[in-house]
This record gives structure tokens, sequence and C-alpha cells, in this order.
């Protein structure tokens, strides 16, 4: 059984390397290939399910060691695996999902001349984050780790021929290496304190090392997650990744890859556990990271952006909610996974709505849709509701129970997280019914409509039309793309009172990583309740705002509140002005200096010794002749010296 | 007396060089087909080295060992070293591939009205005179790496810039921005500099080697280093550090360590890609190498006294080198750079005096040569195809040439040790090799692995995507000898990448001895120290 687990990984590997070797000749069948290895890896992954199920809860760990990766005198690195119940969940969710969001790119990237490529990259992506979540120490997650930022970057950058998308993924794998940095780190202090980073040794020994050690390593790793969950200060590559494909933007911008930071710090937790102070530091910016995508999801007018900055948002809870410690470990990731069921289909919604749009992405220049697009509206709808916690759904379930675990930490910090936890829920109502109405509710603002103009004041630069100037006859999506969409949906609305009612996901995940009810001041009721009132305030306001009045076709000034937010809270002109143009002048003046001053002064002190800067500035004004004097200089000084020893 | 499978892997380069340049001047193609088989040659006897070499077995193996010049006991005596049987597999590996990338670069032009004009017609062969000069240059590359007598190297150190210079100096760019006149100019003063940088290092290194005869009275390795362990060669603080600074100095300026790199851009931007492959990915390893050879096994106090200032010098060389390559317009000269920075791990791997370190160090020699002439190769047949170096005259070319810009891309990747490749797992050996011993090196290192990506990635987005450029339109996609050049290199370096073990096996040895030759221990993790 536990060679399946090398299997579960060389299914979509063995992928990758036979459609981007194969040449055009797979162009024909390279989709269905593809798809077929991932579901492959996907019914391995149920095979071992049902395995560990058959074991009892404390058996269900499985190892395996493949093969001894890099050994040197004292340090030992191997290719090992770890089959648990926290990397089961991944399995199943990343092949599961992945394997949907196969099934849906066969239409949606049906009239890509580079199609084959596509799938070639998926399947990529999948055996990257399999080995991210499998792998049994720090280094090889590491592999993983930047085998899905490579995945991403080739994926956002897939129609490189738009000078955006190559930007966007340039932007997204640099600010991600910002936070492999901190991986890196991670790993060799965990070397140098516990001789391995063997997750049982480092997990084991957590205890053994100073608390000035455990803190180094526990930011450390929080910035990794910082860098690959798009969390704040390293959230900037979120918004410009959806410069991708829609289908890329759903399994590996919002289902997965986001999400690893989440993985990282729940696999990390006796690390965490064992320095509050860390623990502060990932709550707060959880906390931060939860307000900031609340808010820019609110200003975005393209509607894969507002769902980026959803994604954020959610993932922020889920960052504070790990952050908690025992507390939060489990509900982090039953979010997580709730989260992957409804936010990939929001974004396969989206993707179907563009696909009937021309590609317009301006949710200004929808409107009505329902009625065209009747099973994206629902499977949308249901992810909608699903999302803003509507009752008996699954993000009700899961966000509930972060929103009562920040209240059980206790004491002011329990009420401060409490009341922001909240007011994200209200927020994200808004936000949500916001996409929701300008999409699907009120006047059809796609006929007639103009194309703006790229460089019209008011309009985002992203919010171009990037599709045909034709008014678009909006159609329903085919069987392909709507299929998975369904599957979706019924996650989104059955998956959180799978895992919730009966504590069924607390009781799965607990072996690995502990649970703890905590001492919440609030009675469950309230803070449920509470959530209620919250959406019904987001909602309400929302349709007060785009339901009842008539959405402009072109955005309003908006108060400067808005404008930041449209420019994601301005935090990338903070990066352009200080780190693009302060690196550009560094760089220049680097250049400038390397060749004036460092070879000036290096020559200069030779020429003072042998007239070295003068005859190569001779020889650069083209005294072609001398370069032999010199080389017939350098060879009597090696005779002579030679001879000179000979005397000696 | 056995085969002398040492001083074959050395002559029959030689001789094919000799064979080479003798070919008549109007059998060209014969001329490359017979340097390409003496490579081929010489990597089948390099695979014989490694193979017949022990891991387990003595420190030097293979030895040879003949009396030369009798009055100063010079001897002409080779054995190899897990290091430098790695390194001579690589040089080995490496000769095939850049005598077929360069399998062009050396007819004489169809265009013009005469033969290129720094060679008077008739008297010169360019073609053979290119391939001679590459076997001639392989030829005392290995050698170097199989001499234990530090007379021997250091007159195989000097010869092997003869045929270096009149390589850099003799084959350019075919078109050039700014003329054949001043393309010419360039390329000569690329050849001084690269020329008299490296004659003053070696002078300096000359005294240095002279100074050691008259304290030790020999110039044998073994003997000296024997004679050192055993305490009857007793040398003076201050001499055994003037004559480790002279050795040390030569071997920085062939690195290049900053600040005596400003040579290597100006040499690898003027000579054809082929040959700045075979300076950085072969002809500079032969400095580092001398680094752990000579440097650390005869002057151990006075390697260990000097490390703090060298290994700052290395942590500079790795962000300067990277932080120059962002800010290059030049694709050859951003490779340059590039290497800078990669040089400044190696030597700061090397004396961070762990094991991991020096190991690190060792591999990633190896897995430098293997990524950079993946890079650079790829960057010479993109060159060729539209004549210009400059970054800016790309554009789109992902779209004209898939294979091209892919095999780019992954040599790009490979450049900032991408996991899975195999630089990745030299940088991070070193990286935690000098963390364990110098946290604050250590983590200013990890720096560069940023820097790495940023170089890296802004050179293929400017090349290879976007709108596809005019002068980029109709360009063809790799042929079948470019994409054989390239194709093993990108299989080495996935295996090496995931499957290190075997040279590893053969290094980690050798990286003990020297290690006790220094006599230090690596630092105890924390944890069991604690204990």
């Amino acid at each position: 059984m536990d060679n399946l687990i090398a299997l579960l990984i060389a299914a979509p590997l063995l992928g990758a390397a036979v459609l981007l070797c194969g040449g055009r000749k797979l162009d024909k069948a390279g989709h269905w290939l593809g798809t077929l290895l991932a579901g492959a890896s996907f019914v391995i992954g149920a095979v071992l399910f049902v395995d560990m199920l058959g074991r009892s809860a404390d058996h269900r760990t499985v190892t395996k060691h493949l093969f001894s990766w890099i050994p040197v005198e004292g340090f030992q690195a191997d290719v090992g695996f770890q089959l648990d119940q926290l990397s089961m969940t991944f399995v199943l969710l990343i092949t599961g999902v992945g394997t949907l969001i196969h099934i849906y790119s066969i239409g949606y990237m049906e009239h890509d001349e580079n199609r084959r490529r596509f799938f070639g990259y998926l399947n990529l992506f999948l055996a990257a984050m399999l080995l991210l979540v499998l792998a049994d120490n720090y280094l090889l997650l590491y592999v993983g780790w930047e085998g899905v930022g490579l995945a991403s970057y080739l994926l956002i950058g897939f129609w490189q021929h738009k000078p955006s998308a190559a930007t966007a993924a340039k932007k997204a794998f640099l600010v991600n290496r910002v936070g492999d940095m901190g991986l890196s780190i991670a790993i060799m202090v965990m070397f140098t304190t516990f001789g391995s980073f063997a997750f049982s040794t480092v997990l084991g020994e957590t205890g053994g090392a100073s608390s000035g050690r455990n803190t180094a390593i526990g930011l450390m790793l929080l910035l990794a997650a910082c860098g690959k969950s798009a969390q704040v200060p390293l959230q900037s590559w979120l918004g410009d990744a959806m410069e991708g494909p829609t289908p890329v933007s759903a399994l590996i911008h919002a289902a997965t890859m986001v999400t690893a930071g989440v993985y990282l710090i729940t696999r990390s937790g006796a690390i965490f556990n064992a320095v509050p102070d860390v623990q502060t530091v990932v709550v707060i910016v959880g906390t931060v990271t939860l307000l900031f995508g609340a808010i820019v999801g609110c200003a975005k007018d393209d509607i894969k952006k507002a769902l980026a900055g959803s994604t954020m948002s959610q993932i922020g809870y889920m960052v504070l909610a790990t952050g908690l410690g025992p507390i939060g470990y489990v509900f982090a990731i039953m979010h997580l996974v709730t989260h992957g069921f409804f936010k990939a289909g929001l974004f396969l919604g989206a993707g179907s709505v563009m696909h009937g749009m021309n590609d317009e992405v301006d949710m200004r220049r929808y409107g009505g849709l329902r009625k065209y697009m009747p099973v994206t509206f629902v499977t949308f709808g249901l992810g909608y509701l699903a999302i803003i916690g509507f009752p008996g759904l699954s993000g009700f379930f899961s966000k509930d129970k972060i929103i009562e675990a920040a209240f059980a930490k206790g004491g002011t910090e329990g009420w401060i997280l409490g009341a922001v936890t909240l007011l994200g829920a209200a927020i994200t109502a808004y936000y949500m019914t916001r996409v929701m109405v300008m999409t699907f509710f009120g006047e059809e603002r796609w006929k007639h409509a103009k194309t703006p103009a790229p460089d019209q004041p008011g309009v985002e630069p992203a919010a171009q039309t990037h599709g045909a100037h034709d008014e678009p006859h909006p159609h329903e999506s085919p069987k392909s793309m709507t299929i998975p969409m369904i599957v979706l949906a019924f996650g989104s609305v059955f998956a959180g009172g799978i895992f919730g009612i009966g504590d069924r996901f607390v009781k799965w995940l607990e072996p690995v990583t502990s649970f703890d009810h905590g001492n919440s001041p609030v009675a469950e009721w309230t803070v449920t309740a509470a959530t209620i009132v919250c959406l019904l305030i987001g909602v309400g306001l929302a349709v007060a705002q785009y339901g009842r009045k008539p959405v402009p076709a072109v955005a309003p000034r908006g108060s400067l509140l808005t404008r930041a937010a449209r420019r994601d809270l301005l935090q990338d002109d903070f990066n352009h002005v200080v780190l693009v143009r302060g690196g550009e002048h560094l760089t220049r003046s680097l250049v400038y200096l390397d060749h004036s001053l460092v070879d000036g002064v290096v020559n200069g002190t030779a020429a003072s010794v042998g007239g070295l800067s003068g005859r190569l500035r001779k020889l650069q004004n083209g005294f072609a002749r001398s370069y032999a004097v010199s080389m017939f200089g350098g060879a009597v000084v090696i005779i002579a010296a030679t001879l000179l020893m000979r005397a000696v | 007396m056995s085969f002398p499978l040492l001083t074959a892997t050395a002559a029959l380069p030689a001789l094919g060089a000799i064979a080479t340049a003798a070919v008549p001047a109007a059998r060209r193609t014969a001329a490359k087909w017979l340097a390409l088989l003496v490579s081929v040659g010489t990597l089948v006897l390099a695979a014989i080295q490694l193979v017949r070499f022990e891991p387990g077995g003595a420190r030097y193996q293979l030895t040879e060992s003949h009396a030369w010049i009798k009055d100063f006991g010079v001897r002409y005596e080779l054995g190899v070293d897990g290091i430098g049987v790695a390194l001579i597999g690589l040089t080995a590996l490496l000769i095939p591939f850049i005598i077929a990338a360069g399998w062009h670069d050396a007819d004489p032009l169809e265009t013009s009205a005469g033969p290129d004009s720094s060679f008077a017609a008739g008297r010169w062969r360019p073609t053979q005179g290119f391939f001679a000069l590459i076997l001639a240059v392989e030829a005392m590359v290995v050698l170097s790496f199989e001499a234990t007598d530090v007379f021997l190297f250091y007159i195989l150190f000097e010869a092997m810039l003869i045929p270096m210079y009149f390589l850099i100096g003799g084959f350019g760019d075919r078109a050039h921005a700014q003329g054949d006149e001043a393309a010419a100019t360039q390329r000569s003063y690329a050849a001084v500099k690269f020329l008299l940088y490296n004659l003053v290092g070696g002078l300096i290194m000359l005294a240095a080697v002279i100074g050691l005869y008259v304290v030790a009275g020999s110039f044998s390795l073994n003997e000296i280093a024997a004679a050192r362990a055993s305490g009857s060669l007793h040398m003076a603080t201050n001499t055994e550090r003037l004559l480790f600074l002279g050795f040390f100095f030569a071997f920085a300026v062939k690195a290049p360590l900053w600040p005596l790199h400003t040579w290597l851009p100006n040499a690898m931007g003027e000579a054809t890609a082929p040959v700045a492959v075979l300076i950085t990915a072969v002809v500079d390893k032969v400095g580092t190498f001398a680094m752990l050879r000579f440097c650390l096994q005869l002057f151990p106090e006075a390697s260990k006294w000097a490390t703090p200032v060298i290994v700052v010098l290395a942590v500079i060389s790795i962000i300067y080198g990277a932080l120059l390559a962002v800010g290059q317009r030049d694709i050859k000269r951003l490779v340059a750079y590039a290497s800078i920075s990669h040089f400044g791990f190696i030597i700061m791997g090397i004396f961070a005096m762990t094991s991991q370190g020096q190991s690190g160090a060792t591999l990633y020699m190896v897995n430098h040569g293997i990524s950079t002439a993946a890079l650079m190769l790829v960057a010479g047949f993109l060159i060729s195809r539209r004549g210009s170096r400059l970054i800016s005259d790309y554009g789109g070319v992902q779209k004209v040439a898939p294979v091209l810009a892919g095999t780019f891309l992954i040599g790009g990747l490979a450049t900032l040790s991408l996991p899975g490749l195999a630089p990745f797992v030299s940088e991070f050996l070193v990286l935690v090799g000098t963390f364990s011993r110098y946290p604050a090196a250590g983590v200013v290192a990890t720096l560069g692995i940023v820097l790495a990506a940023l170089y890296v990635l802004v050179l293929y987005q400017r090349t290879m995507t976007g709108p596809v450029k005019a002068e980029v339109q109709g360009m063809p996609d790799l042929k079948v000898r470019e994409l054989l050049v390239v194709a093993p290199l990108i299989g080495l370096l996935i295996f090496l990448g995931v499957y290190p073990k075997p040279l590893t096996d053969i290094v980690n040895p050798a990286v003990r001895q020297t290690m006790s030759d220094v006599q230090k221990k690596d630092p105890n993790p924390v944890v069991e120290a604690a204990k």
C-alpha cells in the first residue's frame, strides 16, 4: 500500500514529462492524457483513503522511504513520504478539485493552440503540490514548494505574448522567492539546531531547543507562508496572478497552492505552539490580511480580481486560525477544504461567464446574466451562499468555527479577534453580494456597451477588454465546463455539514494537529446569531447600493479609500517606488561604479606597478599591435622568472 | 608498469590539438570531426578514471611519478582525489558540447570581402586553430587537476593562458552592433585584460611557489603535506601567511573573486558563447579547485587565519555579482556577472570549513559548469540568429521558437537554483554549511537566491515573452545539432538534481581529508550538544 504514495506523484509527473517533451503529434490527445492521469492520481488517493479509514486513529500514519537524496557528512536529506490524516486531506482536495479542473479546461481551452502545453503545466502543478504535502522532511517539502511556484509562474504567464501576463508571472515568482528565502533560512536554523530537518526530529524535539531558535524558525516559516499564501506583506502578487487562464486561478490561486502556507503552519504546529509570541504575529498577519483582502475585494470591478481579494481574505481567516494554536488548526484546515470547493466553484463560474461574454472581466459590463446562463447562475449562486456563510451551507460551518475559536482565544485579544472576524464576515457578505448582483441581476449593461479606451481615466488598467469589441452574446458553457461546476456546487453545499456535524472533521484531524476547545466567553449560539446578523447587514448594504440603483458603466471616482483599494491599498505603488525604482537606481549606479571605480582602482593599482592601465587604454584606442608586445612581455617575464629560479 | 591513465587523459587532447592544427586548410570539416572525436575519446578516458577510482581508497589514486628537473626536485607527479576526478569528468564532459556548439563559430565569413581581417589570409587557419586551441586548453586543464607537484601545477596554470588568450582575442561574435573594426578592438582589449590580470596573479603565485621551495625544499604536495602533518616541517606564522596570500591571490583572480573580477565580463562578453563557457565552466574552476587543494592543504593555519576576510569577500561577490547581472543590457555579460555571484558561493563554501560547505562547493563547481553551459550555449544560439547581444533587441522569441525558449528557461531555472535541478543541491549545501559557522554570512548570501530569480526572469521576460519583434519574426527554432548539445545537459541537470549520490559518494571522502588537513570539525547541532 505504501508504494502507492509514490505512484500518486508519479502519475501527474509522467503526464507533465510526456506532454511537455512530446511534440505536436500529441496535440489531439494531450488533454485527455493529462486529465486521465490526474484522475488516476485521484483514484489512488481514494484507495489510500479507504485503506486509512480501515485503521484505528492512532495507526493511520504511513511512511515510505524512497531513497537517500543528498548524503553528505553530517547532512542527511532523503526522499521519503509521510501520509497522515493531514496530508490525506490535502491529497483528496488537490487531486479531486484538480481532476475537475482538468475536465473543465478541456472545454475552456478548446481553442487555444497550446492546450497540450497547458495540460502539461497543470500536471506538473499536481505533482509538485502532492510532493509538497507528502514530503516527510522540510527540504523535500521545499522542492514541492518551489515546484508549485514554478508551475504557477508558467501558468500565470501562459499567454506570454501579453506583456501584462509575463510581468504578473515574474512578479509572482519573485515575491514568492522572498518567502522561499524564509523557508530556506528556517531549514538552515533547523539543521544547526537539531542536526536534521525531518518532521519527526524537528517536531519531536522542539522542546529541546531554546525559545530564541524556535522563534527564528517560526518567524521564517511564517515568512514563507506569507509568500505562498499571499498574506500581508507579501500579498501583492495574487491580484496580478489573475492574468492566468481562469482554470488556473481556480485551482492554483484559490483552491490549493495559495493554501500551502496554512498547511506549512499547521504541519509545524509543534514549533508555533512552543513560541506564543510568534503565534501572536501569525494572528496579526492573518487578521490584517483578512481585512485587507476584503476591502480590496469590495473595490474591484474585475470579477476575477474581486474574487482574488476574497481568496486573500479567506486565507487570512485560516492563517488567523492557525495562529490560535490547537484551538484553531482543525478549523483552519476545515475552512481550507470547504473554501477549496466554493472558491474553485466561484472561479469556474466566473470563467464560464467570461467564456460567454467575449472574455470580458469588468462586472460593470455584466448584468442580468441569470437568464442566459442558468447553470452558471445556480452553481455560482450556491458558491456565493456558501462563502458568505448562509446557514446550512459549507462556509457557515467552517467560518463560524473560526469565529468561535477567535473568541475562545480569551481575554481582550479574544474579543478583538472575534469582533474583527465578525466584521470580516459582514464585508465578505457585502462584496460577494456585490459580485452576484452586478453579474447576474439588474440591467443588461453589456447591450450596446462601448468598449472604453484603455487610457480613459477611472478605468482600471486591468479592466481593459481582452476580447472582441462586438456586442457579446451571452450563452451557457458546454457540458465539460458545467459538470465540474455542478460537482463543486455540491461540495459547497454539503461539505460543511458533513465535516461539521458530529465533529467528524475534528476527530479525523485531532491525532495529527491536536485539539483544544478553549474557553469561549461567548456561547456558541450567540456567535452564530451574531454571524447571521453581520451577514444580513453586508447583504443588505450591497443590495441597497448595487441592486436598487442602476450600476454606472464607468466606475465613479469614489472615496479616497475606494480609490486606494482599487490600487490594492497602494501597496503596489509603494513597491514600485521603493523596490523597483530604488533597485533600478542601485543596479545602475553599481554598473557605473563597477566600470569606473572597481575596474579603475584595480587597473590603477596595477598601473602604478606595471603601466597596465596605459597599455589597456592604448589598446582600446586601437593600437592593435601593442597586444603582441604585451604578450611577448608576459612570456619574457615567465622565462626570466624561471631562469632566475634556476639561479637561486 | 600499469597503463598511465592520467597522462593519457591529458595527452590525448594534447596530441589531438596538434593533429587538428595540422589538418590541411581545405579540409575544415574533417578538422572539426577530428576534434570532436578526440574530445569524446577523452571523455571515455575520464569515465574510466571515474570507474577505476575507489571512493574509500587512498587519498590520491592512479598516481604516476617521474623525475623531471632533477636539480630542483621538480617531478612529473600525478594523482587524483575525489574532487579532482569529479572536475576532470566535468571538463571532459563539457568539451564535446563546446566543440559541437561552436561548430560554425570559426568558419570563414562568406559575406564579407575576405577572411576575418584579424588574421592574414593563408598563414592562419582559423577553423583548425579554433578547435586545436580548445583541445589544448582541455589538455592543460585536465593535467592541472591531476598535478600533485606544485611546480608542475604552476606551469600549467600559466600555460593555459596562452591558448585562452588566442581564443578570446581571435574569435568573436559574427555580427557586432558597432561594426567589425570596433568588435576587433574590443576583443583585443578583453583578451589582453584577461591575460594581464591572470599573468599578474600568476607572477605573484610564482614568487610564492619559489618561496615554498625555499622553506620546504620540495615541490611535492604529498611530501610537504606529510612533513607539515608530522611536524618535521615548521613554517613561521608570517611566512605561511605570505605564501598563502601569494597562492590565494592567483586563484582569486582566476576564480574570480570580488574585486578582481572585472576581466570576466569583458572576456565572456567578447568571446563566442562556447569559449565563454570554456572560460567560466572549465578554466575558472582551476582557481577554486586550487584553493581547496593547495591553499587548504599546504597552509591550513593561514587559511583559517584568512577565512573571515575571504568569507566576507565571497558574500560581497554573491550579492554584487547578482546586482550587476540585474543591471546588464548584454546577455553574455549578464551571464558573466551571474557567474561571479556563483563563484562567490563556491569560495564561501570552501572557506566555511564545514563538510557541507566543501562538499557543496565541489558539487557547485560541477553543477555550475553544466548549468552555465546550458544557459550560455542556448544564449549563443539565440545571438547567432539575430546577430546581437543586446537584450532589448529581442522580444517574443517564445512564440516563434518555443523549443529554444524552453531550453533557455530551463538553463535559467538551473542558474537560479530551482529545487529539482542540480545547482539547488550544491547551493543549499553551501548555504547550510556556511550558516552553521557564520550565520550572518549565510543569511546575507540567501538574498542571492532572490536576486538570481530577478536577473534570470527579467532576462527571460525581455527576450522571450511579449509581442514578437519584427527582427525576431521568422527566427528558426533549435536545429538538430543544437538540440543534441542542449538536451543531454538538461538531462544531466535533472538527474544530478534528483540523484546526486553518485557524485557525493566520490566527493565526500576527499572533503573528509581536507577537513582533517585544516583540523576543523563541523559544529554540533545545538540540541545534541546540550545533551
